[in-house]
């Protein structure tokens, strides 16, 4: 066992020695531009590409043509998002998403409003799912889009993407999904669900970084977007720019190996996972976040109250894991994400991510429990707010001085 | 973000964890920050005849920060009079402690803890509370 112990898979995962394999020989004999028609380094190059389209489609049940290759999610989202509000401004100019979605969502929703179109942020219940009535009551007949996440990054709440796809279609709006939590880990089918647009990306699925896809849909409807980024006019047109061979490549292989194993993958991280929780959970004063049936195989997030989520985590050095609490982000406003779930903010300074992935073992679960369970005891003996509760002190009858 | 060796070596080994009795005339305690912030202090003094600071205990809520100033804070009022106390300034914690600027609240919260200790020892003893002319927030 190797310390420390890496469970942030939401973060990033490390690479599949497999996908580095596939990879290498695009780096140097094979180095061609994909884009270079007139000789073999091209064709190759392109044949590389090809085959990584087709990878990528088979796992969201997508044809390979409907796979557009971006930097990342980050760049699939802001397509998707900007695209369509560019793209479909006859129609009308209103877009959906929840509050609780990547800031590559919402931030990329604020840009749309600066452009003059209109954003409803629904908010979502206490266990991190959208209200489906709610959502309806939102749509209007200028409603071109619904942008609701996949499966939650903080969390791993996964919202009900069939159902919010019929609604949206009901009133003539796309729907878009960023799946990048979700594909690889849970079965994502474009067709089943009813997804017009989806963002992915490599290295949530044991790729590369700097890699990721953008789906558009091109039957029943036939979907397009707006370029965001002008050039050679690659990509159908929709995404200019050199293709990244190696790490396209390596998108493929990762969702390929993705496919194959992920059933018996999710199986076997949902029982760590549960393992985990359960015996975490025997802390006096522990709350797992978000609904603990629609989730994600693989994501635990646990609030552990009356202690601090960045001292915890000090505490807990031997792991590498995530925070709510404020003070792991400049701003020192503690998770939104959290805070949407009507969590207070004292449980959201007290929460802790744990994401578990393909190499993580029994060994290493059964390591992180220990080393979590001594950090919350031994801060909890330093807490004068363990000590108050104890006392039987309600901690709200006291005016606290927020500073 | 790293931390300095100074912190972790408060963090790992704080000093002074503990509890006075807060009912004695004796001891002052002071109770500063709010939950919902972050970190909460908890820092207690217990002062002699000749008003020198004999014992000094804390508990925290907080980051490693906030917990390794608190520790320090203890460390610096054991043995000093309650005036000299009153002039341990934040930022001689930030400076003993080399905590980056996002974290100088973590200091200012300790000195307040500390004054508002020597304010709780005043009023149970007969005295005004000294008013503070310095507000951070």
């Amino acid at each position: 066992m190797n310390i420390p112990i890496y469970l942030d898979n939401n973060a990033t995962t490390p690479m599949d020695p497999r996908v580095l394999e596939a990879m290498l020989p695009y780096f140097n004999e094979k180095f061609g531009n994909a884009a270079s028609r007139n000789h073999p380094f091209g064709w190759v190059a392109e044949e590389g590409v090809d085959y990584a389209r087709e990878q990528v489609a088979k796992l969201i049940g997508a044809t390979e043509k409907e796979i557009i290759f971006t930097s990342g999610a980050t760049e699939s989202d802001n397509l998707a998002i900007k695209g369509v509000f560019e793209m479909y401004k006859e129609k009308g100019n209103h877009i959906i998403t929840t509050v609780t979605e990547h800031k590559a969502v919402l931030d990329a929703c604020k840009h749309v409003e600066k452009l003059g179109g209109k954003v409803t942020y629904l908010p979502v219940k206490e266990d991190g799912l959208v209200d489906l009535d709610v959502l309806e009551a939102a749509m209007t007949a200028e409603t071109i889009l619904v942008s609701i996440m996949y499966g939650n990054n903080e969390i791993g709440v996964i919202q009900p993407v069939k159902e919010i796809a019929a609604i949206a279609h009901k009133y003539g709006a796309l729907f878009m999904t960023d799946a990048v939590q979700a594909v690889g880990k849970i079965p994502v089918n474009v067709i089943e669900d009813g997804i017009d647009l989806l963002a992915l990306s490599a290295h949530k699925m044991y790729g590369p970084k700097g890699v990721g896809a953008l789906y558009v849909r091109r039957k029943g409807p036939r979907v397009k977007v707006t370029a965001q980024m002008d050039g050679g006019g690659h990509e159908r047109g929709m995404r200019s720019g050199t293709l990244n061979v190696p790490g396209i490549v390596g998108l493929g292989k990762a969702c390929e190996i993705a496919g194959l194993e992920m059933e018996s993958e999710a199986i076997r991280l949902s029982g760590l996972r549960d393992k985990l929780e359960k015996a975490l959970t025997v802390l006096e004063e522990s709350y797992v976040n978000g609904n603990v049936e629609h989730r994600l195989p693989h994501v635990a997030n646990i609030s552990f109250k009356y202690v601090e989520g960045e001292g915890l985590m000090m505490a807990m050095k031997d792991l590498a894991v995530s925070s709510g609490s404020a003070c792991t982000s400049a701003s020192l406003e503690p998770s939104y994400v959290l805070k949407s779930l009507g969590l207070s903010d004292d449980l959201a300074h007290s929460s802790i991510r744990f994401g578990l992935g393909r190499f993580t073992t029994e060994e290493e679960v059964d390591y992180a429990v220990e080393v979590t369970k001594n950090a919350v005891t031994n801060l909890r003996n330093m807490s004068p707010l363990w000590e108050m509760f104890k006392e039987g002190i309600d901690l709200d009858s006291i005016e606290w001085a927020e500073h | 973000m790293a931390y300095s060796d100074k912190v972790i070596d408060h963090y790992t080994n704080p000093r002074n964890v503990g509890t006075l009795d807060k009912s004695s005339h004796k001891v002052g305690t002071g109770l500063v920050g709010a939950p919902e912030c972050g970190d909460v202090m908890r820092l207690q003094i217990q002062v002699d005849e000749n008003n020198i600071i004999t014992d000094a205990k804390f508990k925290t809520f907080g980051c490693g920060s906030a917990i390794a100033s608190s520790s320090l804070a203890t460390e610096w009022l054991k043995g000093k009079s309650v005036d000299d106390a009153m002039k341990i300034d934040n930022m001689d914690i930030v400076e003993e402690l080399a905590l980056p600027p996002v974290k100088i609240h973590c200091s200012v919260l300790a000195e307040d803890a500390i004054k508002a200790a020597i304010n709780d020892f005043r009023v149970k003893n007969g005295m005004e509370p000294i008013v503070l002319e310095k507000s951070h927030h």
